[in-house]
């Protein structure tokens, strides 16, 4: 009764995880021979079919792998077999680069939409029409105009990335509070200045949640760009792993790709605290 | 400047256009003049656009006529020479109590280095009885604090006018209290020129040499300049053994409750360049103006 709600969950939590585990490995174990399957259904259906395990992995076979690959994360045997690490590391350096590209565009932009109602109406316009369209959709777009998979893989990260900035930037700038910008304007501060000492730092909370939103929606993208583009990238590696019909391999990509989300999604919720001020 | 119209209000007037076509006027034709060194309250309901002067004389606002002449010269826009102390402080949150004032002590004297900007931020934090909560965030602060701050922030411009707007109406009685003695001390110790908006008559009393009525809105106009005839070394506390204490704050207060609500009708030929100066005392006491000003006896009835 007595011990804190925290400890109390994580007990929750670790009970449902071994539940779960402990359900996956009943449904997935040896049932014996499967008498019923034609030799040729057997080979269609993997090596695995016809000694009666299930083609689904347990979670010991996930594992076992999982070690495997946490020991040597970065092989590379050529382009079909390199470790996890340098897979995950392709995708998060297209995130990266495509992210910080979209920053770049969106927080000036963003800037000049807030504060200009002109602009504001102006572009509106545009971001409505723009903002709906699946990244993917430019994908062919890309590949035609810059010719490289790579970089337009990038540029689709760009794209995504760029709406949820550019809009809550110009929010966060047009809603800073008039008695904020009543103080600089009455100590008379240049616009340069006042953009820098009041607007930013008034709006960096809503600023910093828009690009909490992007990083999450980058990484989302990247996984379905790559599968499309090929080559490297944790994308690449879920896509050719089903093509090898390594199930195991795949289940462990999904779970670094969650891993790896979260970790992106915890470093920018970092910078969010780290810019929030109480009132 | 010995000038008497060291402030200068010239026939401002502030109108809105209306949704539904026509325009509302919260006022027109408004004149008021203020020497230098003086303390100068306006007092009336809420909507009568109090706010919109002092808005206009800090240059936040634009009148839609009229000029604000300061010093000599016509004020377009705001400026350092003027620091406004808002109702709701207005502090930026995100700094220090020393960063709120450092900010506008270095955006005054933009050449000055980081040392020279928090010595000259000290002093102030000092005289508003603030050392020691340098290092504090406004939200580690309670109201009056916040307020306080607010205060060191105008006077660390050295500015030739403040202007406040209902600064202390959001703080409790006691907290009130102590403020308005730091006010009045100040402002008495530097010869501040200082334009104040206010609910609270006894405020108005204790600081304030003119007291500016404003009857109702829309279409409010400056009724009557009130004289505080109290002596300039009057304290809060004493202030209702005064002899002239209940004649004055009667006269406030009769205004308030009744004349301004009537005063334009009864009052056709008001004349806005004009307005009447008054000095309540015992008997009512008319000084210029005494042909349009109604003695207080008639005026209740
Ligand atoms: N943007 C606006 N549009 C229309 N009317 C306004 C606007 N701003 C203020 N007003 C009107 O001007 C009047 C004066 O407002 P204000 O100066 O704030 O009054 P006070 O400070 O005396 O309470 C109010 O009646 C208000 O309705
Ligand atoms: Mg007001």
């Amino acid at each position: 009764m007595i011990t804190s709600l925290r400890v109390r969950a994580a007990v929750v939590s670790i009970a449902i995880f071994l539940a779960f585990i402990g359900v996956w490995h009943l449904a997935t174990r040896s049932t014996g021979t499967a008498a019923t399957m034609s030799p040729e259904y057997a080979k269609l259906m993997g090596l695995t079919a016809n000694t009666g395990k299930s083609a689904m992995p347990g979670p010991l076979d996930v594992g076992a792998k999982l070690w495997e690959h946490l020991k040597q994360p970065f092989y590379d045997n050529g382009p079909n077999d390199k470790g996890l690490g340098i897979q995950l590391g392709y995708s998060v350096g297209r995130v990266g680069l495509g992210y910080l590209i979209a920053v770049i565009v969106a927080i000036p932009l963003g800037f000049l939409i807030g504060m200009s109602p002109l602009m504001n109406k102006a572009l509106d316009p545009f971001i409505q029409v723009l903002k709906p369209i699946s990244p993917l959709a430019w994908m062919p777009l890309a590949l035609y105009t810059i010719k490289d998979s790579s970089l337009s893989a990038i540029f689709v990260i760009f794209i995504c990335s760029v709406w949820p900035m550019l809009l809550n930037t110009a929010f966060g700038v047009a809603a800073v509070r008039k008695e904020w910008i009543n103080v600089a304007r009455t100590l008379e501060v240049g616009t340069f200045r006042r953009a820098f000492t009041v607007i930013l730092p008034a709006a960096a909370p809503t600023i910093l949640t828009g690009m909490r939103i992007s990083i999450g929606i980058a990484w989302l993208v990247i996984v379905a760009a790559e599968m499309l583009v090929g080559g490297t990238g944790i994308g690449y590696f879920v896509w050719n792993e089903w093509n090898n019909l390594s199930i195991t391999n795949v289940i462990i990509a999904i779970l670094m790709i969650g891993l790896v989300g979260m970790l992106l999604d915890q470093i920018l919720a970092r910078f969010t605290r780290m810019v929030t001020f109480p009132e | 400047m010995s000038s008497n119209k060291f402030i200068s209000i010239e026939g401002i007037a502030k109108r809105y256009p209306q949704p539904s076509g026509g325009t509302t006027t919260t006022f027109e034709d408004l004149w008021l003049s203020m020497p230098s060194g003086e303390f100068g309250c306006i007092i009336g309901h809420s909507g009568c656009g109090k706010t919109t002067v002092l808005n206009i004389l800090a240059g936040l606002d634009e009148p839609s006529d009229g000029t604000v002449i300061v010093d000599g010269q016509a004020i377009s826009g705001t400026s350092l020479d003027r620091a406004v102390i808002f109702q709701s402080h207005a502090l930026l949150p995100w700094m220090t109590v020393m960063g709120n004032i450092a900010y506008a002590v270095s955006s005054k004297w933009r050449k000055w280095d980081n040392a020279k900007v928090r010595a000259h931020a000290q002093i102030y934090i000092d005289k508003v009885g603030l050392t020691g909560s340098e290092h504090k965030r406004p939200s580690e602060l309670s109201g009056g604090m916040k307020q306080r701050v607010g205060i060191a922030r105008a006077l660390s411009i050295t500015p030739k006018i403040m202007l406040m707007d209902e600064p202390f109406s959001a703080l409790d009685a006691l907290t009130r209290g102590t403020l308005q003695d730091e006010v009045r001390r100040v402002t008495l110790e530097t010869g501040q020129t200082t334009f104040m908006i206010t609910h609270d008559v006894d405020e108005a009393m204790y600081l304030a040499d003119k007291i500016f009525l404003m009857t109702n809105g829309p279409g409010a106009v400056l009724a009557e300049i009130v004289e505080n005839p109290l002596p300039k070394d009057r304290s809060r506390i004493d202030l209702h053994k005064h002899p002239q204490y209940y004649a004055l704050r009667n006269h406030i207060i009769d205004f308030l409750v009744t004349r301004s609500k009537t005063f334009t009708s009864i009052t056709p030929n008001h004349d806005p360049r004009n307005v009447p100066v008054v000095r309540p005392a015992f008997t009512e006491a008319v000084v210029t103006g005494a042909s349009v000003m109604p003695s207080l006896a008639s005026a209740t009835r």
